[in-house]
């Protein structure tokens, strides 16, 4: 499932204080304070290297992303400008796109550990949605790859990615261009639907591929007592679009007038 | 999934065995010595507020000072109808915890013009009514796979019976325990709470159905393949599950006699005569140990992935179920034995 504006925009409002990094020596206030304070200042000295760091690594991770998939889309870009056709192209990019793709389990693990504030449920679908696309869908079943569905859906995920990515780097740089904010909240409008289309195109197009040869799949009898068809799952998988894709949509047109234009929306209890 | 469970799921007065009595009934009793007192009686003044809205509700006068929460959502039912007692939530404070119903009014932090906040909590359904649904369900379709009902495998097979051995012996420990947990929800389980929200039994029916489903169709498949070490595994796989039945029925019936009905004291489940809850020495809640136990051995005795995959999510969710227990344990009684884990034995 493509998400292209996927976690809130209050990723990065928990953080930091004010300025991440320590600007006072550790004695510079205790000449009007208690003894028993200084326990307390250690703590916070601690928590603020704690916070230092952790704004360094989310830094450096959402910088390596956008350079990743920013190495991707020139290469994609390189690659038909030389050839003239899309045909090849995925293979050209395989493993760079497997690679940062798969990278982004990472992104759960920050939501596990709690240094960004989103649901830990959220972002492990949208990731593992990705994943499964990249590894058990394009990657695995070549006759599919030179479907112009697959351009569709890989430059729609790479506009994504380079907006939601550089979003991130800018918003910890505390460096927030207007056109970068307004991009992460606008482009998903067309892009989102427009990287269903991609994928629901190319899991389509694999089906009969994946009918013959019975890829992924386990009959009966066997000693596990269990089977599995890949092609139903795939149908399934389709089919669950459709409960999905509009939840994700409307939830980001919510995330949008809030942070665009302010709205303010009714707190609902949960 | 044990009864029990319900002990841990979102319930913060969680008690191993409680009798849910009707306290309003009991309120006319209580009122009326207190009318015929001779001394001045200060009587309360109630507001309930909506806690989203702040909007007033709903105004009690001359409340009795001892009138507990419960009749005071009984009050708050007859002025709004649609607000049965079972889903209101009162509390103190718009974002606070809920109040219990036997909390008394001239016991909480409020003057003699009280306001509470209310918060609707849905539809409610009662426990009993959840269980027994969640449970009939697996056992009716259990049976139909069993039976080759029509529309499941080819039509040859439709009616026939598996000609394994051990496919029957599934057949008849799965009904078994669902038919002791059928049994026990209506005659063992002592129920602090009485409702819980209704989309739970959806939820709830589509966890236990659907695996029932799953695991019976490749079970009394007509190409099923019967256990690997045939019949000593088998045996092997009755007896853990046969041990571990007896096992949860008996910590079943030592929760339930752990508290006589209608008192409210917590009590520490200790080991009894019975050898089968001398568990408790090393575990907090053993009836989720056992329960474990009884899956693991139909796993073993069936060799059928599903089983597998059910006993695990089973085991997941029985041991964060565990861990909440066993921390209200530790945090309610500063004696508790130190030497307990909350489900596995040292390990977890």
């Amino acid at each position: 499932m493509d998400d292209p504006a996927a976690p809130p925009p209050h990723h990065h409002h928990q953080l930091s204080a004010p300025c991440p990094f320590p600007s006072l020596p550790p004695g510079a206030m205790a000449s009007s304070e208690e003894d028993g304070t200084v326990e307390e200042k250690e703590n916070n000295n601690k928590k603020r290297t704690k916070s230092a760091l952790v704004t360094a690594w989310l830094t450096f991770y959402n910088i390596a992303m956008t350079a990743g998939w920013l190495v991707l889309a020139i290469t994609m870009m390189r690659f038909y400008i030389q050839k003239g056709t899309h045909k090849g192209l995925y293979r050209s990019i395989a493993r760079t796109l497997k690679f940062f793709q798969t990278f982004a389990l990472v992104e759960v693990g920050h939501c596990a550990v709690g240094i960004v504030r989103t649901s830990v449920i959220v972002t492990g679908v949208q990731v593992c949605s990705r994943i499964f696309m990249v590894w058990f869908i394009t990657s695995s079943i070549r006759q599919i790859q030179n479907e112009g569905s697959v351009i569709l859906f890989l430059v729609v995920w790479t506009m994504t990615e380079l907006t939601r990515y550089s979003y991130y780097t800018f918003k910890l740089l505390h460096h927030l261009p207007f056109f970068i904010k307004w991009a992460r909240y606008n482009f998903f409008i067309i892009l989102y639907p427009l990287g269903v289309v991609g994928e629901l195109f190319t899991i389509y197009a694999a089906l009969p591929f994946v009918r013959r040869s019975g890829m992924y799949s386990m009959r009966l009898p066997n000693k596990y007592n269990v089977s599995f068809d890949y092609y139903y799952c795939l149908i399934i998988v389709m089919l669950s679009y459709i409960p999905l894709f509009p939840q994700l949509y409307l939830h980001m047109l919510r995330q949008r007038r809030r942070v665009l234009h302010g709205e303010v929306i009714v707190e609902k209890d949960d | 999934m044990d009864a029990l469970a319900l002990e841990a799921t979102g319930s913060k007065k969680a008690t191993a065995v409680a009798v849910t009595a009707p306290i309003p009934s009991q309120a006319p009793a209580k009122r009326k010595p207190a009318k015929k007192a001779k001394k001045a009686v200060v009587f309360f003044e109630v507001e309930i507020l909506d806690a989203k809205t702040k909007d007033k509700l709903c105004f009690l006068d001359k409340v009795e000072p001892n009138a507990t929460i419960g009749e005071i959502k009984s009050m708050f039912h007859k002025s709004h109808p649609q607000w049965y007692p079972a889903r209101q939530s009162i509390r103190l404070d718009p974002k606070g915890k809920s109040l219990k119903d036997e909390d008394v009014l001239q016991q909480l932090p409020v003057g003699t013009t009280a306001t509470f906040y209310f918060r609707d909590l849905g539809a409610q359904i009662s426990w009993v009514t959840v269980f027994l649904t969640e449970y009939t369900g697996p056992l009716v379709i259990y049976l139909l796979f069993y039976f080759r009902v029509p529309f499941i495998y080819t039509p040859k097979y439709d009616f026939t019976t598996s000609k394994h051995w051990v496919v029957h012996l599934a057949c008849m420990c799965h009904s078994f325990h669902y038919v002791k947990r059928l049994l026990e929800t209506l005659f063992v389980h002592r129920f602090s709470h009485g409702t819980m929200p209704l989309r739970n039994i959806f939820k709830n029916c589509t966890y236990y159905w659907g695996f029932a489903a799953w695991m019976a169709y490749y079970i009394n498949h007509p190409l099923y393949t019967p256990p690997i070490y045939g019949e000593q595994q088998i045996r092997l796989a009755l007896i853990v599950f046969l041990f571990c039945q007896i096992g949860n029925f008996s910590i079943h019936i030592a929760l339930r006699n752990l508290r006589p009905p209608g008192s409210k004291t917590r009590k520490i489940p200790y080991p009894t005569k019975n050898p089968f809850t001398w568990i408790f020495l090393l575990v907090s809640c053993p009836n989720y140990t056992y329960e474990l136990g009884s899956w693991l051995g139909f796993t073993l005795m069936t060799q059928c992935l599903p089983v597998a995959f059910f006993t695990l999510v089973g085991f997941i969710q029985m041991t964060v179920w565990a861990k909440g227990k066993h921390r209200s344990y530790l945090k309610e009684f500063r004696d508790y034995p130190p030497l307990r884990s909350p489900i596995l034995p040292f390990v977890l």
